[in-house]
């Protein structure tokens, strides 16, 4: 076995790594960290990895911040998912605060002002291919209830503007009494 | 006090964002947008736009560049711990009751409900988004569609649907080709 130290460095560089060079957030950087910490250092198994990154999507926050603090703790505790968040916050705390700086300047420049104009109907493409992609997720699995809420919640978000903690809670707990009249109806253990 | 506020509003969108950086934007729209007017709508579209355009997480980026526009680095500091720290308390929570049970159907089952009301939001957030760019003003004004963005829009959703590549090379590829033709006109 390594010596704290070492692993503890180890957490922090690789999680950094991936940070600082992998564009297009969560859904890239998951399968980078599964690459090096199930694939080159054998430190987390297979299965295990899928069951953490599931916890990591099923919580609040980020999802790469999340599934980092997953493995961190896994492989050494409180202190190794101390190690984990800070590598992965760092490098977009330094770069965005610096890109963010330089925001105004960049902003009134004709050539920047542009481009930007130009991306914004590049980042509604790609929110729209992203919520597609989800959409037809929850229809393959032709659950009604699922379809239900996902219309509901459209509806109270965009029409009726209801507040965006209220409706997520209010699913949570409907989902939660599903769960509960699925397990009675069928009798199974959970 | 300006970061006591910011602390607080990203606690919150920490807290509730379930789903990822995509399911943060809503949350972070409503609270810095539409509750404290700490930026405009346009500002926000940036704000993804940046998000997207560095490395790193989505939301942290977000969370990074909101708190610097409006308290400097110790906003960006304050902002991202606030955003991270529910997740952090809930994760290790978690991390340890799988650790010790192997075994959470109840939380995966609750969260299937929530799932598609993420989806739900992050299809709202989007129209908006969508909105905003096929409208000059941000409003619904049939004499005002700018139909460049209208071009832009649908050949970047075609080239994402069809192709399915980074989203990074797209946004990059319209950046430069839009930008080229709202510099010639």
């Amino acid at each position: 076995m390594e010596s704290n130290k070492h692993i503890y460095l180890k957490l922090f560089t690789s999680t950094f790594l991936i940070s600082a060079f992998t564009f297009g957030g969560g859904y890239v950087i998951v399968p980078l960290l599964k690459k090096k910490f199930v694939n080159d250092f054998k430190w987390i198994d297979e299965k295990e990895m899928l069951d953490m990154v599931a916890i990591a999507q099923s919580s609040p926050g980020v999802i790469a911040v999340n599934t980092s603090i997953i493995i961190g703790y896994k492989i050494s505790g409180f202190v190794g998912a101390l190690f984990t968040i800070f590598g992965t916050i760092l490098p977009p705390l330094i770069i965005m605060s610096i890109v963010s700086l330089f925001y105004i300047a960049f902003k009134e420049n004709i050539v920047v002002n542009a481009i930007m104009k130009a991306m914004r109907a590049g980042v509604a493409a790609v929110i729209v291919d992203v919520t597609i992609t989800m959409i037809k997720g929850v229809t393959k699995d032709k659950s009604i209830a699922s379809i239900i809420i996902m219309i509901l919640a459209f509806i109270a978000a965009f029409f009726l503007n209801i507040d965006v903690m209220l409706i997520i809670l209010f699913s949570g707990i409907i989902g939660g009494i599903l769960l509960y009249h699925n397990i009675y109806k069928k009798g199974k253990q959970f | 006090m300006i970061y006591l506020e910011l602390f607080w509003s990203f606690l919150k969108v920490g807290l509730f964002s379930i789903g990822g950086g995509y399911a943060a934007l809503p949350l972070i729209q409503k609270q810095i947008v539409e509750s404290h007017n700490w930026l405009t709508a346009t500002e926000f579209a940036d704000v993804i736009t940046m998000s997207q355009l560095t490395p790193g997480p989505i939301g942290v980026n977000a969370a990074t560049f909101v708190g610097t526009r409006i308290a400097g680095v110790g906003g960006a500091i304050i902002a991202t711990i606030g955003f991270i720290l529910p997740s952090c308390v809930i994760v290790i929570i978690l991390a340890y009751l799988y650790n010790k049970y192997k075994n959470l159907k109840i939380v995966s089952g609750i969260l299937n409900g929530l799932r598609p009301a993420v989806i739900a939001l992050i299809a709202a957030a989007g129209l908006d988004i969508l909105i905003g760019t096929v409208f000059n003003d941000l409003s619904i004004n049939l004499n005002n569609i700018n139909f460049i963005s209208i071009g832009l829009f649908s050949a970047s959703l075609f080239i994402l649907r069809k192709f399915k590549p980074n989203p990074i090379y797209v946004m990059v590829g319209i950046g430069i080709v839009g930008g080229t033709i709202y510099l010639l006109i």
